[in-house]
């Protein structure tokens, strides 16, 4: 049994680094994205050995299902400057200075206080399971506990957080120009389209009378509510600045 | 789980997912690819939260508990350094940490 978890442990060990190493190795940034989804999904299986299960969960909902997709969108709205002008480096300049300063923190820092430090681990659980009594193991029940008694004071700010954060996110990405730029309902946008063929039919008209039976190709039609949409052409029509 | 896999590795393992993430967000030009960092850094931390608890002391809920307080605040920078980040390329047209210089002098 404790070499099935060993292997268990190292298999997931490698998934959670290997991911993240190639999440830094890759060129392009979905890739790297993707490989973070990856290491994500690693940690949450390192919860479920750990016996963490309410954590887990947690994890996978909100990093794998909500953070990545975040990060996945914006990379996408970011991303037409990154096709244009693609330089082909993902590290600065000093890339090596980063890697000294990771290498040296984990080789001379954090491994040697992980080896020489002798943990006071507490003892296994192994008499209380086999006198048929709870394991001693806090779970989810415990942590909701905590959650309306001990913590209830942090778990209050932590709701503020998230609201401020939430509308602080808002208030950043909020685009000025939007304010005048309105998405049409589709009844306006028939009435859009009606207008533009009774003037395109009215100019028809006007420039047979003019030059003979000749007909002429429509005229790009000029409305007054599609005039400086200049910038995003595509779209006319259905966005108005 | 605790009597196969002692303490020291999955410290370690936390470790290293930590300098893997701070080298991410030192070196990575890209804005996004920093944030992405920042994210590993964090997983790092509540690995080791999770470890202590479960290792030091399973009686206690605490390091559960900070452990889902750390992954709420990270959700909120998440969401906040996103949006920092679509901002600055509405202006600057570009995402590169390097390129963004305007408070240099």
């Amino acid at each position: 049994m404790t070499i099935v978890i060993q292997i268990i442990f190292a298999l997931i060990a490698m998934l959670i680094l290997g991911s993240a190493l190639m999440m830094v190795l890759a060129k392009n940034v979905i890739h790297s994205a993707l490989w973070l989804i990856a290491s994500f999904f690693g940690v949450g299986a390192l919860y479920l050995l750990l016996q963490a299960e309410f954590l887990a969960v947690v994890q996978v909902l909100v990093y794998v299902g909500a953070i990545s997709i975040l990060i996945l969108f914006a990379i996408m709205l970011t991303r037409a400057a990154d096709l244009a002008g693609e330089t082909g480096r993902q590290w600065n300049n000093r890339w090596w200075l980063s890697l000294a300063v990771a290498g040296l923190l984990f080789g001379a820092l954090i491994v040697p206080t992980v080896i020489g430090e002798t943990w006071n681990v507490a003892p296994t659980e192994v008499a209380g399971a086999a006198a048929g009594q709870a394991t001693g193991i806090a779970g989810a029940a415990e942590l909701g506990r905590g959650f309306v008694y001990e913590y209830l004071l942090q778990f209050q700010v932590i709701g503020v957080l998230l609201l401020v954060a939430l509308i602080g996110a808002i208030v950043i990405a909020y685009d000025e120009t939007a304010r005048r730029r309105r998405v049409l309902t589709l009844a306006e946008e028939l009435e859009l389209k009606k207008r533009q063929e009774a003037r395109e039919a009215k100019e028809a008209k006007q420039s047979r009378k003019g030059k003979g039976e000749k007909p002429l190709p429509a005229p790009v039609p000029t409305d007054t509510l599609s005039k400086g949409n200049e910038g995003n052409e595509g779209n006319e029509g259905l966005v108005v600045r | 789980m605790t009597d196969a896999v002692p303490l020291s590795w999955v410290l370690g393992l936390s470790g290293a997912l930590f300098c893997i993430g701070l080298f991410a967000a030192l070196a990575r030009r890209n804005l996004v690819g920093v944030l992405m960092g920042v994210e590993l850094m964090l997983n790092a931390a509540i690995i080791n939260m999770v470890a202590f608890w479960r290792y030091l002391e399973p009686r206690f809920i605490t390091g559960q508990n900070f452990a889902i307080f750390i992954i709420a605040v990270a959700a909120a920078e998440a969401a906040v350094g996103l949006a920092m980040i679509i901002a600055i390329y509405r202006n600057w047209q570009t995402v590169k940490a390097d390129e963004v210089d305007s408070l240099k002098g």
